[in-house]
């Protein structure tokens, strides 16, 4: 059965070790039903760790032949923060072209649809859900599910934050009074016109502090942010 | 022409570059009167310069910098997270599919076109990197021109008076504000999209999958 993402994403809350954004990850690959889905971290050293669904042979592969310092998806993403599709990248010259050919006959797909992340220290981190299909499926694909893919990105590179050794944890985020007041309202099932009109805002700034506290709950939708506000104790409804 | 730039990838630009950061210090320091940082060259910059933002700038014809505005992501350190919380009332809006859009700076007597080709450049940014809203913050008398162009943000709240007064304001886009903003600065829908292209890559069509 198809996982649900708020599901995956209750579990990836929970999660205490690498091991389990492993199992977050294979989730995610089941719930967009793709060949792939890998999250790739290099720490400012150039240190590198990671966890997908590729191949270990692909994976001891890609250690061996230094592929970081070609792989056009790391060359293309890094230092960048738009997400980009494997179409858009520049796969002319020679070495990537060898890749390409070597990731191929590794069971990596033809396509993909990569996230990067700049964290704190100079971390990168990318996200990429790969699948073998042809142009036109992949965008319809692309087009329905890159927001979620973005956000589900920088869930799992703040969980892997958290397991970096000898890291403080960043001091919470918490919503803030007025984020509060929106999502209180709008569990308590008014209308989004009903919510603005009682802030005394308009509906796109609703519709923006809805967003913002969406993430810093790390909730896939607005239902799903509301459960967590609720569960973690920072709404009473 | 629209370019759409990484601060690390300026120095191949160097008119451009010099030109950008002389009409900013231009318009913020000299016009405006702003509390900001101009270095020997007359340049201004700020330390949000140093984060590798995505600049955005209308390009004239002889190289040179006709308008620009700066992107960064709300997810890491920005300007209106860190300067303007008073006026989001408290809120640190903070999302990947939000980004920040602060220094909008039209180079001495650029037509409000500019200001238009820019905005349609936004709205390239929100339609094909799948984002929801920006976030910006703008001088007030860029209010009357945004009207003027169609493309009027929620304006939040506004901090100061006078030509001191800052403003932070929300975009987001739909297919018809897009046009309107073609329209105004007189572009067609099709040549954004080729200059978005050429800045992040054309689609090439079973580039990857030809080998399958």
């Amino acid at each position: 059965m198809k996982p649900r993402v708020e599901q995956i994403l209750e579990d990836l809350e929970q999660a205490t070790g690498l091991e389990h954004l492993q199992i977050a990850v294979e989730a995610l690959r089941d719930h967009y039903r793709v060949d792939h889905v890998v999250y790739h971290w290099v720490s400012s050293s150039g240190e590198q760790y990671g966890c997908g669904t590729y191949s270990p042979e692909w994976a001891q592969r890609y250690q061996e032949q230094e592929y970081l310092r070609t792989d056009p998806v790391i060359l293309g993403c890094f230092q960048r923060f738009h997400p980009v599709d494997w179409k858009m990248l520049d796969w002319t010259s020679r070495a990537a072209r060898t890749f390409q050919t070597d990731a191929l006959k590794y069971g990596v797909g033809n396509q993909g649809f990569s996230v990067p992340i700049r964290g704190p220290n100079g971390q990168f981190a990318l996200f990429t859900v790969n699948h073998n299909c042809d142009d036109a499926t992949w965008e319809r694909f692309t087009e329905m599910h890159r927001r979620s893919i973005i956000l589900v990105a920088h869930f799992c590179n703040q969980k892997a934050l958290e397991f970096e050794p000898g890291r403080k944890p960043e001091p919470a985020q918490p919503l803030s009074p007025r984020e509060v007041d929106a999502i209180t309202l709008i569990a308590m099932g008014h209308s989004r016109a009903q919510v603005a009109d009682a802030l005394s805002i308009s509906e796109h700034t609703l519709r923006v502090y809805i967003e913002s506290a969406r993430f810093k709950l790390g909730a896939a939708n607005t239902t799903h942010a509301v459960a967590r506000a609720i569960s973690r104790g920072l709404i009473v409804v | 022409m629209l370019r759409y730039i990484y601060s690390d990838q300026m120095a191949l630009y160097p008119k451009l570059r010099d030109t950008m950061f002389r009409d900013r210090a231009d318009q913020f320091k000299t016009r405006l009167g702003w509390d900001v940082t101009v270095n020997e060259k007359g340049e201004e910059s700020d330390q949000y310069d140093q984060l590798n933002p995505l600049y955005v700038i209308w390009q004239r014809p002889d190289g040179s910098h006709g308008g620009s505005m700066r992107f960064l992501p709300t997810v890491g350190r920005c300007m209106v997270n860190e300067h303007f919380l008073d006026i989001t009332q408290g809120v640190r809006i903070e999302s990947p599919l939000i980004w920040e859009c602060t220094r909008f700076c039209l180079s001495r007597g650029s037509d409000p076109a500019v200001a238009a080709a820019l905005m349609l450049a936004g709205g390239e940014i929100l339609d094909r990197f799948g984002l929801r809203h920006f976030v910006g913050v703008f001088d007030a008398r860029m209010v009357r021109i945004y009207r003027r162009i169609g493309a009027s943000p929620t304006v939040l709240g506004t901090s100061g008076e006078g030509r001191d007064a800052i403003s932070v304001g929300l975009w987001e886009f739909n297919p018809e504000a897009k046009a309107r903003v073609a329209r105004q600065a007189g572009l067609s829908p099709e040549l954004s999209a080729m200059w978005f292209d050429q800045a992040f890559g054309d689609p090439k069509p079973d580039s990857f999958a030809l080998t399958a």
